[in-house]
């Protein structure tokens, strides 16, 4: 198929005028029979399957997307990675994707163009300092890298903010290894290299309902046919709750609409991703000059992926406030996902009332940034049948058992 | 802008609202166990299609009430007020005969 992409093979192949690049990843058949079968074709349900394939020995594997590969929420984030949570189990789970996207690019073989240009979280007041101050201080003492800048400092690192708006900037939290990645490579990426070991990847196949038996998942039922299985992982965003419904049990999720926009592009004005809890709003610049910009959900649960023209004034209001010098710039793009949003606003993945049957969702706004990590480690706890140690904490119990990990005080707005 | 007919204002646009939750969850009992309990603070059964939402009007009569909205196409199928009989859902055949 596609081989190796090396610095050799790009000179060889362009003075043969790029005709042998060939397909990324193997378009394949249904099978029959699988060990695991993985639902949805985003970034985590990828990772899940080619973290299977390259780390854990569990026999054949399929994915299943019911469209096209990376087009759900994958396809339509605003690409932040960080870890700088509150709690230590979050700081665990979201440094692991970090160090993981650190090394991504190589070990799939495949640019995912991760740029560490750092993350900065602005404060507004005095009582946004006291908790910025105490965030930045408690994800230090747990070994991840973050920083309080000064009003001036924060000048320094983005010349266009203004310091002395409606809501004046008082300081921040940097986080330098956080930054953006491409969230299409980042799919494209884990395909081709799951379709390397081997994993059966089938597009415009819909799962459309579970063979239970005796409490235990069995098979699945496909827009493509019937397909056994001897363990099946739920990576499905958006549709978690519509799934698990077809499987007999209830998830705590929420669905609602998430929007985002980018401007035309212009030259770089923007080197870092500013985000201000207070305002509700987070600016970055993507390579192509885009301003990216996005803010908090809609409220009313929905599947339209079309938001209210509400959040649009809002947050450009927000981000204009911040950045006066972008006020008659033209928005190019405006989008919307549904995102499957936890009271907690941290993620789901475990097992679930049926035996065999794992899900891995309740990302939300903010899972892109987990990809490589919820990927590992579902894998490790699908192949073992026990969730493992870093995954542990995130299980759907921890609603009944009131032992939530609550990073929805910590971070209130969408990223 | 979803237009949201208030029961008691009429028709006004969607920022003068909030959204609060998906409607009729009865608040259970104290003294059921914790699964019923967790149940009833988070599990939301986000319906695809027609459901019943709880709104208020905050820029308006500040009252709460319920509206029929349908979840991927945005429709609004009316509202009603608290206590009110349930009316029932708009169905698919009904929009396509139009009115
Ligand atoms: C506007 C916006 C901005 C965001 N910004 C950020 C950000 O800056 N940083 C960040 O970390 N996160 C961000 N997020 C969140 C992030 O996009 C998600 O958490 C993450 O991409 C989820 O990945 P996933 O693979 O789980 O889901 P998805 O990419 O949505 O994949 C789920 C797949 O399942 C498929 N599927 C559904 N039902 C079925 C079925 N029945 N059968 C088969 N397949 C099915 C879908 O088609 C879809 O492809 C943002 C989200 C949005 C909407
Ligand atoms: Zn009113």
């Amino acid at each position: 198929m596609s081989g190796h992409f090396s610095g050799l093979r790009l000179a060889y192949e362009s003075l043969r005028g790029h005709t042998g690049w060939g397909r990324q990843w193997g378009s394949s058949e249904l099978g029959d029979e699988y060990d695991v079968v993985i639902v949805g074709g985003g970034g985590h349900g990828l990772a899940t399957a080619y973290y299977l394939a390259s780390e854990c020995d569990v026999g054949r594997i399929a994915v299943l997307e019911k469209g096209w590969l990376g087009g759900g929420n994958t396809a339509r984030n605003t690409t932040i990675v960080r870890s700088n949570y509150l709690w230590d189990k979050s700081l665990a789970l979201y440094d692991h994707a970090v160090k993981m996207w650190e090394g991504l690019s190589r070990e799939l073989n495949y640019n995912v163009m991760f740029s560490q240009r750092g993350v900065l979280h602005v404060a507004h007041d005095e009582g946004d300092i006291r908790l910025s101050r105490r965030r930045c201080n408690s994800i230090r003492a747990a070994g991840v890298d973050s920083e309080w800048l000064s009003p001036e400092e924060v000048k320094e690192l983005v010349p266009i903010i203004n310091l002395h708006g409606r809501f004046p900037i008082m300081g921040g939290v940097f986080q330098p290894r956080g930054g953006v990645a491409r969230h299409d490579a980042v799919a494209w990426g884990y395909a081709r290299a799951a379709s390397g070991l081997g994993v059966d990847i089938i597009e415009n196949c819909e799962v459309t309902g579970f063979d239970v038996k005796r409490g235990k998942v069995v098979g699945l039922e496909t827009s493509r046919g019937k397909v056994k299985a001897k363990k099946v992982g739920l990576v499905v965003a958006g549709h978690s709750s519509r799934l698990a419904e077809l499987a007999g049990f209830r998830l705590p999720l929420m669905m609602n609409t998430l929007q985002a926009l980018v401007s035309e592009p212009v030259k770089p004005m923007l080197s870092t991703v500013v985000m201000s809890n207070g305002v509700h709003g987070y600016m970055s610049q993507s390579d192509k000059g885009e301003l990216v910009i996005g803010g908090g959900t809609d409220l009313p649960v929905s599947y339209s992926r079309r938001g209210g023209e509400g959040w649009f004034s809002s947050t450009t209001a927000s981000i204009v406030e911040l950045f006066p010098c972008i006020r008659r710039m033209r928005v190019l793009r405006m989008w919307g996902g549904t995102v499957d949003v936890t009271k907690d606003r941290s993620p789901i993945l475990g097992k679930t009332p049926v035996e065999n049957l794992y899900v891995n969702c309740g990302w939300g706004t903010g899972g892109f940034k987990a990809t490589p990590g919820s990927g590992h480690l579902f894998a490790h706890s699908i192949s073992r049948g026990e969730m493992v140690e870093k995954a542990a904490p995130f299980g759907m119990e921890r609603f009944r058992e009131g032992c939530l990990v609550d990073e929805g005080a910590a971070s209130g707005v969408a990223h | 802008m979803l237009y949201i007919p208030c029961p008691w204002c009429g028709e006004r646009e969607e920022l003068e609202f909030h959204y609060h939750d998906e409607g009729h969850i009865v608040r259970p009992d104290v003294s059921v166990g914790d699964g019923e309990w967790s149940s009833y603070l988070y599990e939301r059964e986000n319906v695809e299609g027609w459901q019943r939402d709880l709104w208020s009007h905050d820029a308006g009569c500040r009252r709460y009430f319920y509206v029929l909205r349908h979840s991927v196409t945005d429709e609004i199928g009316g509202a009603y007020k608290v206590g009110e009989k349930l009316p029932p859902l708009p169905v698919e055949a009904e929009r396509e005969m139009g009115s």
